[in-house]
């Protein structure tokens, strides 16, 4: 006895869609589009109603008109603001804490993430996760435990911290490294092994392979390292608005709201003409980096 | 320019011995390849003679002083990769330089011996694009390029053509020989294809499962393979293996296949075989060109017998035949006009002048 397959002609087939695919892609776009355009609007709107605002007299603000068009424009917040020694103090301020940050979190995470993400050590790859698991713990919880370890280092040394602009730029790093560290870690892992080999058998030292290879081959997350640690410390909230007081110790956000809100008067004007001026250096510098963020810049070091 | 000698290299990883005791010498200006499918332990030992990995146990000389601990960059070595791994963000002439600017060499020298290189790869027209800008073969040029100009002790080749299309890979191959002649410098250089060591080598050590099987020149692997190993992977079609036994027969000592193929032995070979086992299980190595149409009158030592094809491969300026002899597939190689063809008969011959036979049990052969 044989067993035979039974070949049923007369089953259902079922109906070929031609051209599914691209119907299918279609609406796919649409859907993408759609959400886009509401992600977009629902961005854009804040920003748009800041910019309004910002150009209307004290008294149009106050009137019952069209609340989302300018009658009679003014510049005058941006000059006052502009004109004003104590804004202009937030912003040197603003800008000497994000550059000293950016620059110490580039100095420790780039070659930390090099040594983490090449030369195998004892535990690196712990070391590495570990590095991601402190960007997890919020500020929120750090804050009270950091003020108290300034408390009792000013109260040892003598040497006051709190309430002095820099110190933001000893907190600032304990968000910003661990995350750019991670980013790095991962760009510099993502470089071919031989390519280091090469170096290596050219000549080049570890520190030589770093600034002359790993470096320039990982620009782009270099800049993405450098966007993110420029954005954490320009909009930081908490941490200014805990450990600096002084209005000349201030950077912009706190400054912004402690300034001008007084007491329950809300200068709605010049709060949204600072605040929009405080949005302009991180979108230039955005702008400025964007050129140079070319991705797949290690196209051609390997066969592809 | 160097010998390099290895005494003894054992490769450990952890549980997993990767290379397990070589003994090799390389002679000054040799071209040595190391071949052996994957696994044999042939990268790591190249990787061993650059510095990339440590050895476990035993000696690396290169130029009479062990280098053992001694870092990549001071062993005075250039080396070619498989992915061709060059920098990326620099220029084909800075990619060239790289070595001779770490080393700070005078600007001229440097302009110099690119220049020098460059010509002798035929590069020159590009010297200043990017490697992105290149195609396989040329940026495979730039990686032998950036070894030439540094004018290292030793050249380490690491599968340098596998990346590349069957074509191009023929045309870099005797380009490498061209480099070899002119520079004379020490090579070692590591491939799976048994074509490419051929080609190149002076000397060919060929690697299996992280041992040295046999070292030679490429003719000496190909007509005296010292094991079944060397015999099967030199050599394209490989040679046939077919259990066989030795037998008397009328005083004359013959090979038996089957009960319908019994050859008898020219007299050099039964001299040579006559002391072996009656009962031994053995195994006939014939490689495909000894194995071809019978003629009308055939040399001594060509044994003629009948075959039924299972599969022909006209290749043009032959056919090659397969079929079947006790359950072994048997490759040869005819004329085309022998009138070849798929589930056909065909009076064949084997040469057993050029037969090998191999131990079963041990693989080697006598």
């Amino acid at each position: 006895m044989t067993s035979t397959v039974v070949m049923d002609k007369a089953a259902p087939t079922r109906a070929v869609k031609y051209g599914s695919m691209s119907r299918d892609r279609t609406w796919a776009l649409r859907w993408s589009y759609f959400f886009l355009t509401l992600f977009a609007i629902f961005s854009l709107v804040p920003p748009i109603y800041m910019l309004i605002t910002s150009l209307k007299s004290s008294a149009e603000i106050s009137a019952a008109t069209n609340p989302w068009w300018v009658f009679h424009p003014t510049l005058e917040y941006y000059f006052g603001l502009l004109t004003s020694n104590q804004f202009l103090t937030f912003f040197r301020n603003s800008a000497l804490v994000s550059i000293l940050v950016v620059a110490i979190t580039m100095l420790i995470s780039v070659p930390a993430a090099f040594a983490m993400a090449r030369m195998r050590f004892w535990g690196s790859a712990t070391l590495a996760t570990g590095v991601f698991l402190t960007y997890l713990i919020p500020d929120s919880l750090l804050f009270l435990p950091l003020f108290k370890m300034f408390a009792v280092f000013s109260d040892l040394t003598g040497i006051q911290l709190i309430n002095r602009w820099y110190v933001l730029v000893i907190v600032y790093p304990t968000l910003t490294v661990p995350f750019c560290t991670w980013i790095m870690i991962g760009y510099f892992a993502s470089i071919p092994k031989e390519l280091d080999e090469a170096a290596i058998i050219d000549g080049a030292s570890w520190f030589q392979t770093l600034t002359r290879i790993f470096i320039p081959v990982a620009l782009p997350g270099l800049i993405a390292a450098t966007i993110f640690a420029f954005t954490v410390s320009w909009a930081q909230f908490l941490y200014p608005l805990v450990f600096t007081t002084s209005t000349d110790q201030l950077v912009l956000p706190v400054g912004i709201v402690t300034t001008l809100i007084k007491g329950d008067v809300y200068n709605w004007g010049q709060i949204m003409t600072g605040a929009l001026l405080g949005a302009a250096p991180p979108l230039i510098i955005y702008a400025f980096l964007m050129d140079y963020y070319i991705a797949g810049l290690t196209a051609g070091a390997t066969k592809g | 320019m160097a010998d390099v000698t290895l005494r003894k290299v054992i490769k450990r990883y952890e549980e997993v011995e990767a290379v397990r005791g070589i003994d090799l010498d390389i002679a000054d200006h040799e071209f040595v390849v190391l071949v052996g499918p994957s696994g044999c332990g042939k990268s790591t030992t190249l990787r061993m003679i650059a510095g990339l990995e440590d050895i476990t146990d035993g000696d690396i000389m290169i130029g009479g002083d062990v280098v053992n601990d001694v870092p990549p960059k001071d062993r005075d070595i250039a080396m070619v990769f498989q992915n061709y791994a060059l920098y990326p963000h620099m220029t084909v002439a800075e990619n060239m330089s790289f070595g001779l600017r770490l080393k700070h060499y005078p600007k001229a020298e440097i302009t110099t011996r690119v220049t020098e290189a460059a010509r002798m790869l035929d590069i020159t027209d590009l010297i200043d694009r990017k490697p992105k800008q290149l195609s396989g073969g040329q940026r495979q040029r730039v990686a032998m390029g950036r070894a030439i100009v540094r004018n290292p002790k030793v050249f380490l080749f690491d599968e340098p053509l596998s990346n590349l299309d069957a074509k191009l890979r023929v045309q870099m191959r005797i380009e490498i020989k061209k480099v070899h002649q002119k520079v004379r410098t020490t090579t070692v250089y590591v491939t799976h294809d048994q074509v490419e060591a051929m080609t190149l080598a002076d000397r060919v050590v060929v690697m299996n499962k992280g041992r040295i099987e046999q070292i030679g020149t490429p003719n000496d692997l190909y007509h005296n393979p010292a094991t079944r190993f060397v015999a099967g992977f030199i050599g394209s079609p490989a040679m046939n293996f077919i259990p066989c036994r030795l037998e008397d027969v009328g005083g004359r000592l013959h090979v038996r296949i089957t009960d319908r193929i019994t050859l008898p032995l020219p007299a050099g070979r039964a001299a040579r075989y006559q002391s072996i086992g009656r009962d031994d299980k053995l195994e006939l190595g014939l490689r495909p060109e000894h194995i071809a149409e019978a003629k009308a009158h055939p040399e001594p030592g060509y044994e003629p017998f009948d075959a039924v094809l299972d599969v022909t491969e006209p290749m043009g300026m032959e056919t090659l035949i397969y079929f079947t002899l006790e359950g072994a597939q048997v490759c040869g190689r005819v004329n085309p006009n022998a009138g070849a063809r798929a589930g056909g008969p065909l009076r064949l011959a084997v040469d057993l002048n050029n037969m090998h036979l191999l131990n079963e049990v041990t693989g080697a052969v006598i």
